[in-house]
């Protein structure tokens, strides 16, 4: 068996055959594979006993269960009203310049992929941006830099 | 505009450092279920995620029920835009809404409860998990056979409707259910179930503590109380406040405002725009007494300066919600796609002028007709700015 579905039979284990428990099992692959492969989803469906079907149709409702390959680090920039009033487009520049890609796209590395989303929840401190789970706020563009050459310190270090 | 006379009233019931909640719980505890729930009536609390369906209420006919199984559910799925101030209380005072859970508990028989905490406060997890061994200790003492876990959302709005958070939690895609039946009959599971905002639940220990006498002490009839707000956008001092319920805009402005305040958006995206000509007629609250316009809000009060295009603020709103319909119901979906594209064509000279009253219609239609609160109420941001704002719509 390879990690994946012994990953998949650990979480099924530990929660039990239960549809309550489906949104835990699918944000726990994604938080160790960025994403949820046709391979995952398949393996979660034969575990939990619940059509692949109806997993993948859950699995891609939510906007942080990414069903298609992500980064080790998925960047979130807000986009709603007040980040978009207090700079979000700088912010966006500044990591398209810094990763040489595009919103929408993954590093040539697999580390990093820039995303936009909804409502973070941070207005007074606009602009912010999730890495992973972890919250910035007030972003400059200098800011932004030295953010994402801390990321990518850590992941050279491994 | 007028002077400034006095400054709003800042409340410190929410954020007050208090830790002697073992005490409030052994005191609420102690009474009848009867008592407790008419301290609830009898304080005016409305829900404070926006709705303003009355607590007491909600926590009555939920303990009515027969049903064996019932739940407590904590709605901490805030994402509202410009709304901020839950992930502050789940901060700072987590122990003052857990302790609301289990006043809750006890009285309507529940003995599962749960926090859905929306995937954008995910970093809180560690932190509440502390807590909740410290609140369950304390069950344990009380003896109350009461057990509070965490459910994570994965970034998705409409999973702070109720109905769809239920569906979340079952593992479902979060598509909202039809109602009634209402959640205090058929929630989680299909069994009874309260759920209420954290705010509201907060409140719910302070009125314990205090009594409903001192909550109606603030506020305005029908509006009583205080209310945590989100201050967000050109404002020297965006933040979190406490202030009471029932104030005009013009006072929040006069207060919060950077000296060129051109509209305030109360409520959110969901919300209502207030353009500067009423500020003075136009009051926070829910309806009853106030006279001019009352305006309830989850408390997202987003300001906007003369520097800003309305229409670029509606077409951030309207792409905003176009993303997170949950696209079950056709009125929402298309509607939301056909609003956007709407005011982009008129915007570019596309379509005639004329085109925006049919685009009104539509959110008529759409309020009319969508299943839920979220295509329902974008009508309020869309004919708040369009008929306010109608030339910035067009050049």
């Amino acid at each position: 068996m390879n990690d994946q579905a012994e990953l998949v039979k650990d979480l099924v284990t530990e929660y039990g055959i239960k549809r309550e428990k489906l949104l835990p099992i699918l944000q726990t692959v994604v938080e160790k594979d960025r994403f949820l492969s046709a391979s995952a989803i398949l393996k979660i469906a034969e575990e939990t006993k619940i059509p692949a079907a109806d997993v993948y149709g859950t699995a891609s409702f939510y906007s942080f269960l990414d069903i298609v390959p992500r980064g080790k680090y998925v960047i979130r920039v807000c986009k709603t009203i007040t980040c978009a009033m207090k700079g979000k487009n700088q912010i966006l520049l500044a990591l398209e310049d810094f990763l040489k890609v595009k919103l929408g796209e993954t590093t040539p590395d697999k580390l990093f992929t820039i995303l936009e989303t909804n409502c973070l929840g941070w207005c007074h401190k606009a602009p912010a941006m999730l890495v992973n789970d972890d919250v910035y706020t007030e972003l400059t563009p200098n800011m932004v830099v030295d953010i994402l050459s801390s990321y990518k310190a850590e992941a050279d270090k491994k | 505009m007028t002077t400034k006379t006095k400054q709003l009233n800042r409340i410190d019931l929410i954020f007050k450092h208090e830790d002697d909640c073992k005490e409030i719980l052994k005191k609420s505890f102690d009474r009848s279920h009867e008592e407790v729930i008419n301290e609830m009536v009898n304080s005016g609390l409305k829900g404070r995620g926006g709705a303003g369906f009355p607590t007491g209420l909600k926590w009555k006919l939920t303990s009515e029920e027969k049903e064996k199984t019932k739940y407590v559910i904590c709605n901490a799925d805030e994402g509202e835009p410009g709304t901020f101030k839950d992930r502050e209380i789940l901060t700072r005072v987590p122990h003052k809404v857990l302790a609301g859970m289990a006043m809750c508990a006890k009285i309507i028989g529940a003995k599962e409860g749960y926090i859905y905490l929306r995937g954008e406060y995910k970093f809180l997890v560690p932190q509440l998990r502390e807590e909740l061994k410290k609140f369950h200790q304390i069950m344990d003492e009380l003896n109350l056979d009461f057990v509070v876990d965490i459910f994570l959302g994965s970034g998705a709005y409409i999973c702070g409707e109720e109905s769809a958070l239920f569906e979340s939690m079952e593992g479902k895609r979060g598509e909202p259910r039809n109602k009634p039946p209402y959640p205090t009959q058929c929630g989680y599971l299909n069994k009874p179930t309260v759920i209420n905002n954290v705010e509201t639940l907060a409140h719910s220990y302070t009125i314990m503590k205090y009594g409903a006498k001192k909550f109606r002490e603030l506020g305005v009839k029908d509006s009583w109380g205080s209310k945590v707000f989100s201050v967000s956008g050109d404002t020297p001092i965006p933040g979190i406040y406490e202030l009471e319920l029932g104030m005009s805009v013009q006072d929040f402005v006069d207060d919060f405002g950077d000296g060129d305040t051109k509209a305030v958006q109360v409520g959110g995206a969901s919300g209502f725009l207030v353009p500067r000509k009423r500020f003075p007629k136009s009051h926070i609250g829910y309806q009853g007494k106030l006279t001019g316009v009352s305006l309830p809000t989850g408390g997202s009060m987003m300001i906007f300066n003369s520097s800003r295009s309305m229409y670029n603020v509606l077409d951030n709103y309207l792409d905003f919600f176009q993303e997170e319909s949950c696209g079950q119901c056709t009125p929402c979906r298309v509607g939301c796609q056909q609003l956007l594209k709407g005011i982009k064509a008129v915007k570019r000279g596309d379509k005639p002028a004329a085109y925006l009253d049919k685009l009104l219609k539509l959110t008529e239609t759409m309020r009319l007709t969508a299943k839920c609160g979220l295509g329902q109420s974008v009508a309020n941001s869309f004919s708040s700015i369009v008929e306010n704002f109608r030339e910035e719509m067009i050049y």
